[in-house]
């Protein structure tokens, strides 16, 4: 197979999860578009250690080897992930990441209680 | 039969493999493509189903048998179950919510339109002359991922169960509801009701979210 049609699909499958995380406003979504992301990594990663293994006779399988890792973290990720959003949730009331912007600087933030309020709640939670 | 298995492919006379890998690509394409673009938030997560399936076939089409059924029993399994459970506890709005993406899609837009196009273009130019040589026995079978996994990578096989383990408490620690104490209640409960919209009126929220901004 020829090595260009992975490395192609690789690559156009991170720039789709790439725009999504730059364009989508719920958080979730963004992590769904994370996810696209590290699997195109891992499709990268199983085609060149494929390609290596037969071309360069290498019996390392260290793509394999770090895709089952990277598996392994990005399950770690969204776990920890939406913990993180469903905390914010709870304080907030969204996911909605266009309207967390508490340390932004030179922006008022255009309802200043709620966001007192919110970290008030989070410095005691 | 040399090394690099270079001499007997013909530029423009695609293999089976190669047309099943094509056509599969395809589909994850677009299951992706819809995955980031659409506006029921649910069915974006159905569609990642489809995308991350694609990959699982993938693997499958690069002989790498066991990625392919870690990836089914992890992605499918386990981590859309999650995002569904996250989407379902946020109370995303069910059907189409018309603020699903940001203002500055248009900029993202250009940004991953030039990021795919470099991309492309610089691995095409790479590896225009490269093939995967998919005969015999199979690269990523369970077998020869297995022996390797516990011959080469047991330290850090071993560390990633003790990020696992760290990844579980702190979830569990993070999700984990605040004591329900009488003594510090008007600030924490106060931030609550005011800012957590009833379990009831999940119809209502877009709306007034809405109107909010």
């Amino acid at each position: 197979m020829h090595l260009a049609y992975p490395a192609v699909l690789s690559a156009l499958l991170f720039c789709t999860g790439l725009y999504g995380v730059l364009a989508r406003r719920n958080a979730i979504l963004v992590l769904m578009s994370v996810e696209l992301m590290l699997n195109a990594v891992n499709l990268n990663l199983v085609a060149f250690d494929v390609w290596l293994s037969k071309t360069a006779r290498d019996t390392l399988h260290s793509g394999q080897a770090l895709t089952l890792f990277t598996i392994a973290i990005a399950a770690a990720e969204i776990g920890i992930g939406l913990a993180i959003v469903l905390a914010v949730y709870r304080n907030r009331g969204t996911s909605d990441i266009d309207r967390l912007r508490d340390t932004a600087e030179g922006h008022q933030s255009g309802t200043p209680t709620d966001g007192t309020a919110g970290e008030k709640a989070e410095a005691t939670a | 039969m040399s090394p690099l298995a270079q001499a007997p492919h013909g530029f423009l006379s695609p293999t089976g493999v190669e047309i099943a890998f094509l056509l599969v690509g395809l589909v994850t394409f677009g299951a992706a493509l819809v995955t980031v673009t659409t506006r029921q938030l649910v069915h974006a997560a159905l569609w990642l189903v489809v995308a991350l399936g694609g990959l699982a076939v993938e693997y499958l089409l690069l002989t790498a048998e066991f990625i392919a059924w870690v990836q089914v029993l992890i992605y499918v399994g386990s981590v859309v179950v999650l995002l569904l459970f996250g989407l379902m506890l946020t109370k995303a709005p069910i059907g189409r919510s018309p603020d699903a993406d940001s203002g500055n899609r248009w900029a993202a837009l250009a940004v991953a339109v030039a990021a795919a196009a470099a991309l492309v273009w610089v691995v095409v130019d790479a590896f225009r002359t490269t093939w995967i040589d998919l005969g015999g026995a199979a690269a990523g079978s369970t077998k020869v991922t297995g022996a390797s996994l516990f011959q080469n990578w047991v330290l850090p096989f071993e560390a990633l169960s003790v990020l696992l383990l760290a990844a579980l408490v702190g979830a569990i620690v993070l999700s984990r509801k605040a004591k329900a104490d009488p003594s510090p209640p008007p600030v924490n409960g106060r931030a609550v009701t005011q800012s957590s919209p009833p379990v009831t009126d999940s119809g209502i929220y877009p709306i007034e979210q809405e109107g909010a901004r």
